[in-house]
């Protein structure tokens, strides 16, 4: 899932400044599961927003709504009925979130609450942890499912590097080093073999943004339409 | 001067290099001292690129600084600072600016040098450098273009002897030496009992090893290493050693150490050569050797 957190109230309050009527529109997805903007979160929020905005003796409203996801059409549309007796949005969701809801209401200031942080796991409670950088080309058969890309920091397709550490990162000591995860898991499971094998150069191109992807099905469908 | 760091290892049984750091700033005074001082000293003169991750002079420009005064330069190239149109740009340069041997590194990462914001490259990782030194080796760039025009780089790649855990840094070494590494500069070493099993694992194959011999000025310098430096392990009697030594007497017992293990090193035959570091001391280069006859 994607992971994120939530901004400091301080900058958050910043961007609202000069706004009387605030809507803050939460997530009930990704975001919900982290506990950075979901219903609870949005609800923290807007009480801190309020209570700062009554410190400052200022007049305003803020109102909370929760969507089932921001990354879908389909959820956002009813919030049509609401949006416009706002002055600014904030959306809790991740950034492509906040960014498909200022797409869907385009005359409409969306600002965002959260910020992104990686595509991870619940590694324990409260504790999340980045496994995938998204690169396009999953090499996670080779490499015991452990990824090179995203949990060794120099992306090293072909071993550690010098700075191993009694099997830590030498750039964060409470990290592992991705490379003694990777060899003892293919030790454990009986393929050292696959590490005899030199990795070529990452294929970048697979990477270039913005990804777009249509699935098979609708391609179809669509050359179908025309 | 030297007769080409590649020549060396046919014409001597142990050949030693040093290593020059390029200063941050134009003033290269003090570092040309020291290449006029090492030149005709030693075999071959490392020049570190950014290292530690912090901004300097670049290892090319260094490395026909040192040809200009009659050295045998060995560019240092790291993965952290560029992509691979650099990497094979910056090694073609080199070619033509007369530099024959290249060590590849994957390099330090970002956050430990000076410019911890920036963003790190990685775009290649040491073993796919050294593939790429082999391809421009033979008229070819990573995309597979012919060269208007070869290079014949004598490639070299780094290893660490007391890596923790040592499995998977061996097989890395395996592949450094598939993918073209003819010569190998280790991480600093300091126990020869270790240090002799690690060559045992290297006898079967056909590459030219140079321990790393990293200068101690204190017994706190090594305490610190022990700590903090990956793969690098002082023992303990060395450590007393250095303590032992009275206030302005450490950096001779250091000296003192490093010769003692080079010239066992060349005695007992136990590797091809030394590279020989005095981070922030090379003016003692000369000294260390001395004391190493
Ligand atoms: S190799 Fe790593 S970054 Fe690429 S898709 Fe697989 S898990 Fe994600
Ligand atoms: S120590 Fe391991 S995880 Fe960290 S950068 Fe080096 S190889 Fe990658």
């Amino acid at each position: 899932m994607i992971v994120a957190e939530r901004k400091p109230l301080d900058q958050i309050d910043a961007m609202i400044q000069g706004f009387d009527k605030i809507l803050v529109v939460g997530c009930g997805t990704c975001v919900a599961v982290c506990m950075a903007g979901g219903e609870k979160e949005v609800e923290l929020l807007a009480a801190g927003l309020r209570m700062k905005g009554k410190l400052e003796n200022k007049q305003r409203t803020i109102d909370e709504i929760t969507v089932t996801r921001q990354c879908d059409k389909e959820y956002l549309d009813p919030l049509a009925k609401y949006v416009d007796d706002y002055d600014a949005i904030i959306s809790m969701a991740c950034g492509a979130g906040v960014q498909f809801l200022a797409e869907r209401y385009d005359e409409k200031i969306v600002l965002p609450a959260l910020n992104t942080l990686f595509i991870g796991v619940a590694e324990g409670t409260g504790i999340w942890s980045q496994r995938c950088t998204a690169c396009s080309d999953c090499i996670l058969d080779q490499t015991g499912g452990i990824c090179p890309m995203t949990i060794c920091a120099k992306n090293l397709l072909n071993g550690p590097c010098g700075g191993t550490d009694h099997g830590k990162c030498e750039v964060d000591g409470e990290k592992d080093c991705a490379w003694t995860l990777i060899y003892n898991k293919l030790k454990k499971i009986g393929r050292l073999d696959y590490l005899a094998k030199i990795q070529p150069p990452k294929d970048y191109s697979l990477m270039t943004k913005p990804g777009k992807y249509t699935h098979e099905a609708f391609k179809e469908a669509k050359q179908q339409e025309e | 001067m030297a007769a080409g760091f590649r020549q060396a290892f046919q014409e001597k049984d142990f050949v030693v290099t040093a290593e020059i750091g390029p200063p941050k700033g134009t003033d290269i005074s003090e570092m040309i001292a020291h290449v006029d001082l090492l030149k005709d000293k030693v075999d071959g003169l490392n020049v570190t690129d950014n290292q530690s991750s912090v901004m300097r002079i670049s290892s090319l420009a260094v490395c026909r600084l040192i040809l200009d005064r009659g050295g045998e330069p060995i560019l240092q190239l790291t993965c952290r600072d560029r992509n691979r149109l650099a990497l094979q740009s910056e090694l073609l340069s080199a070619w033509v600016l007369s530099t024959k041997s290249v060590l590849c590194l994957t390099g330090d990462y970002v956050s430990v040098g000076d410019h911890p914001q920036a963003k790190p490259v990685f775009d290649l990782d040491s073993v796919q450098l050294l593939q790429t030194v082999g391809l421009l080796n033979d008229g070819k760039d990573l995309a597979g273009n012919e060269l208007q025009g070869s290079t014949d780089f004598f490639p070299g790649a780094v290893v660490t002897p007391e890596a923790d855990p040592i499995e998977p840094q061996m097989l890395k070494f395996e592949k450094k030496i598939a993918a073209g590494a003819q010569f190998f500069q280790t991480q600093a070493i300091y126990d020869l009992g270790n240090f002799k099993r690690f060559m045992d694992q290297t006898r079967r194959h056909e590459v030219k090893i140079m321990a790393g011999i990293v200068l101690l000025v204190s017994a706190g310098m090594a305490r610190y290493m022990n700590k903090n430096v990956p793969g690098i392990f002082v023992p303990d009697e060395l450590i007393q050693e250095m303590a032992a030594a009275e206030k302005g007497k450490r950096v001779e017992a250091g000296i003192r150490i490093a010769g003692r293990m080079i010239r066992q090193l060349r005695e007992e035959k136990l590797c091809n050569g030394v590279h020989i570091m005095a981070i922030g001391k090379e003016g003692r280069v000369p000294d260390i050797l001395e004391a190493a006859q």
